[in-house]
């Protein structure tokens, strides 16, 4: 098949089509009204289907920062730190996610994606093990790849299985790197953090985990899970986003292990990248500052969680196990999920479509994303809204 | 080798058959992907089964290598050894 055809094959498959008709892969957002409302092909709709966790997409500080920074050094660094060279403010954003954490090193990369695959593919190569959770995110799985290591995953969150599969690599556990996330993106569930880390500790692997949707959701001051858990000395890397509670875009890595600093030197994706635009950077460091100063915004954020799962839960929907500020809604199939999608979008409603091989045990599902900036109102007009779908006395809590 | 990945092809069919339809005839040459239909999902529970009856980790860069019944015997067979 040549590579043309099999493009069309893909498109045929996926029915993808230049109609005018709205579905989630056509949706164009024309104007934002706010962090948690907008403008998508001409409907106006409370936004559903972003990461903007804390609401700081349109704070004041963080924007103002931005512009500044704009004015000060330009809208690009059109190159990368090796080649080009560090801004001060890269070195100073670092210092600020070193402090945040507590540890004395950290790297910034250009996109969350990136973070992941350029730690990975730095830290292991050809003769080590990577062990993730099934669930892993795809820039996991893709910095894995590009590691050359050999991959093995557990299933998820299963520190028993973990266990099983370190004890069959007898002596090569101390070359092995266990990978497991925060909050994971699919079915928002939090990882068995505590019980992973007790057994690395046994077997002597490192540990790193991705924080991307935790951090600023999670610990007393916002750190993710390895803080609410209490054993942040017992991870050897977190990663994390800047595109989501940070409202911006970039990613980052942190370590107390002084050998961080060598994958500068080492990892591809760090290397060979633009480095994060000065606006970037600026507001990256103000809605920072805001975590730590803002703990209210966590708490606004879990309170609307609990009150659209709870809402969600008593229409009947199959929900995802825990209240967390992401809720899958199970659909059960790709047909019902569709058109459960498009009569949301109808109603003013934008949430996330996603569908196998994306989600875990071939679910179809539409994902709910929580802000801090959502109000009560708008998450009871979500309610109604799921509660007026035609599917949902047929998808009614008998999925398995 | 040979007599070792012959029983192992008659341990992994009937695992294989759970995540397969009724009415699918499965051999030593099914291709899991085109002949048995099973997609990528399948797959990756097909392996977690396989793992625990074996006791042995396949690693997924080894999948891309395996196509049919018997290449995946053959691997199981080649981790069972090693």
């Amino acid at each position: 098949m040549s590579l043309l055809s099999r493009l069309q094959s893909f498109s045929d498959k996926h029915a993808i089509s230049e109609s005018t008709s709205v579905t989630p892969l056509s949706a164009v957002t024309n104007k934002l009204y706010s962090a948690t409302e907008g403008d998508i092909n001409g409907r106006r709709a409370i936004l559903l289907g972003t990461n903007n966790y804390l609401g700081l997409t349109f704070d004041e500080a963080c924007s103002k920062a931005g512009k500044q920074a704009i004015d000060n050094y330009g809208t690009g660094t059109t190159g990368s730190r090796l080649a080009n060279g560090s801004y001060s403010q890269h070195k100073c954003l670092e210092d600020d996610i070193a402090q945040f954490y507590g540890v004395d090193h950290a790297i910034v990369f250009s996109t969350g994606y990136t973070a992941n695959l350029g730690v990975i593919s730095a830290l292991v190569g050809r003769g080590d093990t990577i062990m993730l959770d099934e669930h892993c995110h795809a820039s996991i799985y893709d910095g894995c790849n590009l590691s050359g290591a050999e991959i093995i995953h557990f299933r998820h969150n299963n520190a028993a299985d973990l266990e099983k599969r370190l004890k069959r690599l007898g002596d090569k556990t101390s070359n092995t790197l266990i990978v497991t996330e925060g909050i994971y993106s699919m079915l928002g569930d939090r990882g068995s953090l505590k019980e992973i880390c007790d057994v690395k500790q046994r077997y002597d692997a490192l540990l790193m985990v991705d924080e991307a949707h935790s951090l600023g959701v999670l610990g007393k001051t916002g750190r993710g899970l390895g803080q609410e858990s209490g054993v942040e000395n017992q991870i050897d890397f977190i990663t994390g986003t800047f595109s989501k509670s940070l409202a911006g875009i970039g990613g980052f890595c942190v370590s107390q292990h002084p050998q961080l600093e060598v994958i500068r030197y080492t990892s591809r994706p760090y290397i060979f990248t633009a480095s994060p635009s000065p606006a970037t950077i600026a507001t990256t460091r103000e809605a920072l500052k805001i975590i730590v100063q803002r703990p209210q915004l966590r708490e606004q954020l879990w309170r609307n969680a609990t009150q659209l799962y709870n809402g969600l839960q008593e229409l009947g929907y199959e929900l995802s196990p825990e209240i967390s500020p992401v809720i899958a809604v199970n659909a059960n199939t790709q047909e019902n999920a569709m058109s459960m999608w498009t009569q949301l979008f109808e109603q003013g409603v934008y949430v996330n479509m996603v569908l196998p091989p994306a989600t875990p045990g071939s679910r179809c599902l539409l994902r709910c994303s929580l802000s801090a900036a959502h109000t009560s109102e708008q998450i009871k007009c979500v309610i109604e809204a799921f509660s007026n779908l035609r599917e949902r006395s047929t998808v009614q809590k008998k999925i398995a | 080798m040979e007599k070792a990945v012959e029983e192992i092809i008659s341990e992994v069919i009937p695992i294989l058959t759970k995540f397969t339809k009724p009415d699918m005839d499965v051999t030593a040459d099914s291709h899991l992907m085109h002949d048995l239909d099973l997609d990528s999902v399948k797959v990756m529970e097909l392996m977690m089964e396989l793992e625990d009856h074996f006791d042995i980790s396949i690693p997924l860069n080894a999948l891309p290598d395996v196509n049919t019944v018997a290449e995946l015997a053959s691997e199981i067979a080649q981790l069972k050894s090693s």
